[in-house]
C-alpha cells in the first residue's frame, strides 16, 4: 500500500467535506494510505505571485516539510490548494532569495529546499493507481451519461509549474470520465475561470463568468459537470443560473466504485 | 512619474515589461476584460511608462481574478498578472489601504459561501 501525506485545507472540513469524506473511502478502496498531518494550517486559498511575499507563502512550506519529514509524496484535492502549494515549491526550489528567506524565518531543523513531490489527487489517481486499474474496480459505470470536466483556472495554470496536464487541451479529468465509464463532454469554458472569490463584491461579475461555463458545458449535451474546487462548485451552482447537476469528481468515483448511494438518479 | 514605485512594482512583480510586443493577447482572453477599466496589456505598458499611481487608483486591480490565463497565453512570457498583483500589493500595503475588512464579513456571507472564497479574498484585497 501507498502512503501519501494528505493535505485537505480549510474547506474540505466545513463546506466541502463530501469532496474530503469520498477522497479518503475512494482511497483506501484503492489501496493509498492517507496520513493528515497533525497541526496543518489553511494554505490562504490564492498563490501570492510577488516576490516580495514571504509570510503569506509559509504555511504551504510547513505543510511541504511536514510530508517530507514524513517521508512522502503529499496529496491535495482542492484546486486551489493544490495551485498554492504546487507554485510554492516551485519558487522554494528555484527562488534561492525566497527559500533562504523562508528557511531563515521557520528556523527548521534542517532547511527546506523544495524535496517534497506534490500531486493533485487526480494525478495520484493517474499515475500511482492508474485509470485501468480504476477501471476494473468499477462496480457502477455511468453508463450512458455525459459528463463535462470543469478544469477552471487553478488545476493547471500555470502549466510550466503545475506540470500536470496540457493547460489548453487537457485530458486528465476526460480519461478519469471514462475509468468511471461515463462519456466526456468537450466543451470550449472548461479552462476558464469561474468568478472564483469576485463574487464576494461583484455577484454581477460571477454571474456572468460561472454562467458562461454552465451554458457552454449544456450546449455541448452534459448531463452533469464535475469539478475538484469547492469555490466552483459554490460559483456554479449558486451563481450560474443554470439547473444543470454540479458534483465534486470525488462523489462520481465513490459512487462507480460501489462506495456511495447514487447521485444520478 | 514615480520611478521608485515602478522600481517596487518591477521588483515585486519579477516581470520584465520591456518583452512586451503589444499583440493584446492578454486583454483577449482576459475574462475580467469587460470589468477593468484598465486592460492587462495596458497595466504592463503603464507600468513601463512608470505611470503607477493612475492603476493604484483604479478598480481594475481588485477585477483580476488571478486565473493566470494572460500567464499561460502571453506568447511573450510577460505574465501581466504578475504586474496587476505587484501594482495591488503597492496600493493596500499603504497603511488604512485594506480594500475588504473583516466588519463587512457577515453581510456578505450566505449557507453555502465556502471558507475559501474569504480567505483568498483577503489574500487579495488586504494586508
Amino acid at each position: 500500500m501507498e502512503t501519501f501525506t494528505y493535505y485537505p485545507g480549510c474547506t474540505l472540513r466545513t463546506k466541502a467535506k463530501d469532496l474530503d469524506s469520498y477522497a479518503r473511502s475512494c482511497a483506501q478502496a484503492l489501496g493509498i494510505a492517507l496520513e493528515e498531518p497533525s497541526d496543518w494550517q489553511c494554505c490562504g486559498g490564492a498563490y501570492t505571485t510577488a516576490k516580495d511575499e514571504i509570510a503569506t507563502k509559509l504555511s504551504a512550506v510547513r505543510t511541504l516539510n511536514a510530508a517530507k519529514q514524513a517521508g512522502n509524496p503529499l496529496v491535495t484535492v482542492c484546486s486551489a490548494c493544490h495551485n498554492v502549494i504546487k507554485q510554492t515549491n516551485y519558487d522554494i526550489s528555484n527562488d534561492e532569495d525566497m527559500a533562504s528567506k523562508v528557511n531563515n524565518y521557520l528556523k527548521l531543523d534542517e532547511a527546506y529546499t523544495g524535496e517534497t513531490t506534490v500531486y493533485h489527487y487526480l494525478e495520484m489517481l493517474r499515475d500511482v493507481v492508474g485509470f485501468d486499474n480504476i477501471k476494473a474496480k468499477v462496480v457502477k459505470p455511468f453508463k450512458g451519461k455525459k459528463i463535462a470536466a470543469y478544469y477552471g483556472c487553478l488545476l493547471l495554470r500555470p502549466a510550466k509549474v503545475l506540470a500536470m496536464d496540457d493547460p489548453e487541451n487537457p485530458v486528465i479529468m476526460e480519461n478519469f470520465i471514462k475509468a468511471i465509464g461515463g462519456t466526456p463532454v468537450i466543451y470550449a469554458q472548461r479552462n476558464e475561470c469561474c468568478g472564483g472569490y469576485v463574487t464576494l463584491e461583484d455577484k454581477a461579475q460571477a454571474q456572468k463568468r460561472s454562467s458562461n461555463v454552465m451554458n457552454s458545458a449544456a450546449d455541448m449535451g452534459a448531463d452533469m459537470i464535475i469539478t475538484a474546487c469547492p469555490l466552483c462548485l459554490y460559483n456554479l451552482k449558486k451563481n450560474s443560473g443554470s439547473d444543470l447537476p454540479v458534483y465534486y469528481f470525488t462523489e462520481l468515483l465513490a459512487e462507480a466504485l460501489g462506495l456511495k448511494e447514487d447521485t444520478n438518479e | 512619474m514615480n520611478k521608485n514605485l515602478k522600481e517596487q512594482v518591477l521588483r515585486s512583480s519579477g516581470v520584465n515589461v520591456l518583452k512586451c510586443m503589444r499583440c493584446g493577447k492578454c486583454s483577449g482572453t482576459c475574462p475580467s476584460y469587460d470589468e477593468m477599466e484598465y486592460h492587462p496589456h495596458q497595466f504592463v505598458y503603464m507600468v513601463e511608462k512608470g505611470d503607477i499611481e493612475t492603476l493604484m487608483k483604479s478598480d481594475s486591480i481588485y477585477k483580476c481574478l488571478t486565473c493566470f490565463a494572460c500567464v499561460e497565453r502571453c506568447p511573450r512570457g510577460v505574465e501581466p498578472a504578475k504586474v496587476v498583483e505587484a501594482v495591488r500589493l503597492a496600493t493596500v500595503r499603504q497603511q488604512g489601504n485594506n480594500h475588504l475588512s473583516p466588519v463587512q464579513i457577515p453581510d456578505m456571507l450566505d449557507d453555502d459561501l465556502p471558507q475559501q472564497a474569504i480567505v483568498t479574498a483577503f489574500r487579495k484585497y488586504a494586508k
